[in-house]
């Protein structure tokens, strides 16, 4: 009865105290822009360097019927996808083969610690001469960008692993790929995901940057042609449409980690 | 020898380990000997770092590096042995696996099939008081409570010699009391043979045919006391004389080694104080 009763008259705050963090981010965000749009008018930023907001939300009809924003938004996305896939799938394996060997592991950390260090985005005269003007080198750049990040921390998830787990492990008998599957990776996973966030913001930067430079395929090569045609609040829509597509992408990532590991 | 049950189970005969090199060398099993017949109950108590845990490892196989023997059967361990079932004294759980998972562990790696593992996990589950947490996690539980998990996790597997290290060590006296009985029932009905690791005298008196009490560094045998309490015994023989005896023998032994204990450690800290 007397839960009910709580809970009855609780429904409306609950449901402020549950969306919360939600609407104070879109609150900040809405009384940012308004911000921004009075400093304009009245003139105090000029409008050359930051267009009001109010002409931003105005480009976005422009920019998805005339710049064809879907398609790249798609064709940035699939470049991201493969990339970012493709480096965790050769990026886990990796580490745990490294984590495996001690001498391979030593020889080999540094060096993978210096291709996260490495900007790699300023390689691309290299890969371009590789790989042609095409689709490939994007995703070929940004897989190595994001392929260190999973690597180091695949190592040191496992490596992590307590102790006593790897004993009680031992003392069950398990054999060695036992206890890789059922001990040491599921320790080591937390960890791994960590890797894998970082290791996708590295190819998200890298695919949209690449795109820029190099004046290729999606959304990268938008804010390039827009930005030079000066048009600055479809610059500013373009760029909205990055963090949609990026955004798109931790909440896939986020689904997949929930579904692999359901304890928080 | 002393014993004159059926043949031992487990025969720890001179066991010697010691730790680092050099200067630094720590003799943490110093020429430990005696034996643990079929389904008997014995327990090893002694201060904090007299060596308990290094033996618990050895005997279970975990450090196969070590002078002596301890044989189970007719082989000298050296790696774990598969009729051995051990609970360790940290927390040991798996976080990724809910409780009923944690518990069945054990029978999924011997291919039991899902809905009779189920059954008997459930049935151990019941037996630690966790039945209406089956489905939690281990972040969603008490220190007490994983440990009731690690202990369903090595009993789920009915192991015919059971190695515990201070596995009631997170549980408030009550729980560990009741906890005990189930541990000694099982016990009985598996006729299983047990070496206990505690530094706990009740508990050790609770539950031992014989307790074996150590000296405090280098860990030695100090005596080997017989507990001549009738069985089945439950936790209401805490309240009888002859108990109140026994702790109160084994308690004189155990306070000087447990002083000197104290001593060594406040010592260390002086030393430390003065450094700093
Ligand atoms: N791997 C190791 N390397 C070096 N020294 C060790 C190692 N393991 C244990 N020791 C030392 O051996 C001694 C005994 O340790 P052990 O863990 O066996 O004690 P314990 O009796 O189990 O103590 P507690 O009751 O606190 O658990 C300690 O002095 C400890 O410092
Ligand atoms: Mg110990």
């Amino acid at each position: 009865m007397a839960d009910t009763l709580v809970r009855k008259s609780s429904s409306s705050p609950s449901l402020l105290f549950r969306y919360g963090p939600e609407i104070t981010g879109l609150a900040s965000l809405v009384v940012a822009a308004l911000l921004f749009e009075l400093l304009v008018r009245v003139g105090v930023i000029n409008r050359y360097v930051i267009p009001p907001p109010s002409d931003v939300i105005l480009a976005f009809e422009r920019v998805v019927t005339e710049e064809d924003i879907l398609g790249r938004s798609g064709a940035t996305a699939f470049e991201m996808i493969v990339a970012a896939v493709a480096a965790v799938l050769v990026g886990v394996p990796v580490g745990a083969l490294l984590h495996r060997s001690p001498l391979w592991r030593r020889a080999m950390e540094d060096w993978v610690g210096a291709l996260a260090a490495a900007p790699i985005v300023l390689a691309f005269p290299l890969f371009l001469v590789l790989f042609g003007r095409s689709p490939k080198t994007i995703i070929v750049m940004a897989f190595f960008h994001g392929l260190a990040p999973i690597i180091l921390k695949t190592i040191e998830g496992l490596s992590g692993t307590r102790k006593v787990l790897i004993n009680v492990g031992r003392s069950l008998n398990m054999t060695s790929s036992q206890m890789f599957w059922k001990i040491l990776f599921p320790s080591a996973l937390p960890v791994i995901f960590t890797g894998i966030r970082l290791s996708w913001t590295f190819v998200l930067i890298t695919v949209v940057g690449v795109e820029y430079l190099i004046n290729l395929g999606g959304l990268g090569q938008l804010i390039n042609e827009l930005a030079e045609r000066y048009d600055l609040p479809g610059t500013y829509a373009a760029i909205f449409f990055v963090i949609l597509v990026s955004v798109f992408f931790f909440i896939l990532l986020e689904r997949v980690e929930l579904w692999l590991r359901p304890a928080r | 020898m002393e014993d004159i049950r059926l043949q031992p189970a487990m025969v720890v005969d001179d066991v010697v380990k010691r730790f680092g090199r050099g200067d630094e060398i720590v003799t943490a099993v110093d020429h430990v000997s005696f034996n643990v017949a079929q389904g008997e109950f014995v327990s090893v108590i002694g201060p904090s770092g007299c060596g308990k845990s290094t033996l618990f490892n050895i005997i279970g196989g975990l450090l196969g590096d070590y002078e002596g023997s301890v044989m189970i059967g007719d082989e000298r361990i050296s790696a774990p042995h598969p009729a051995v079932g051990m609970v360790f004294q940290e927390e040991s759980t798996f976080p990724w696996r809910n409780v009923i998972d944690n518990v069945a562990f054990p029978l999924e790696l011997q291919g039991v099939a899902k809905s009779e593992r189920m059954d008997r996990a459930h049935h151990f589950i019941d037996m630690v008081g966790l039945a209406s947490f089956e489905k939690n996690f281990p972040s969603q539980l008490s220190g007490g409570m994983r440990q009731r998990v690690s202990i369903a996790r090595t009993l789920v597997s009915q192991p015919k010699i059971l190695l515990m290290d201070e596995p009631f060590a997170a549980l408030d006296e009550q729980t560990r009391l009741l906890l005990g009985d189930k541990i000694t029932q099982i016990q009985q009905e598996l006729n299983q043979t047990t070496l206990l690791i505690t530094h706990n005298l009740t508990e050790a008196v609770q539950l031992s045919d014989r307790i074996v009490v150590m000296t405090y560094r280098p860990g030695k045998v100090k005596r080997i006391v017989d507990i001549n309490l009738k069985r089945p015994r439950t936790s209401d023989v805490v309240g009888s004389d002859a108990f109140g005896h026994y702790v109160a023998e084994i308690w004189n032994d155990l306070r000087e080694e447990a002083s000197r204990g104290m001593a060594d450690s406040e010592s260390a800290a002086s030393r430390r104080g003065a450094h700093g």
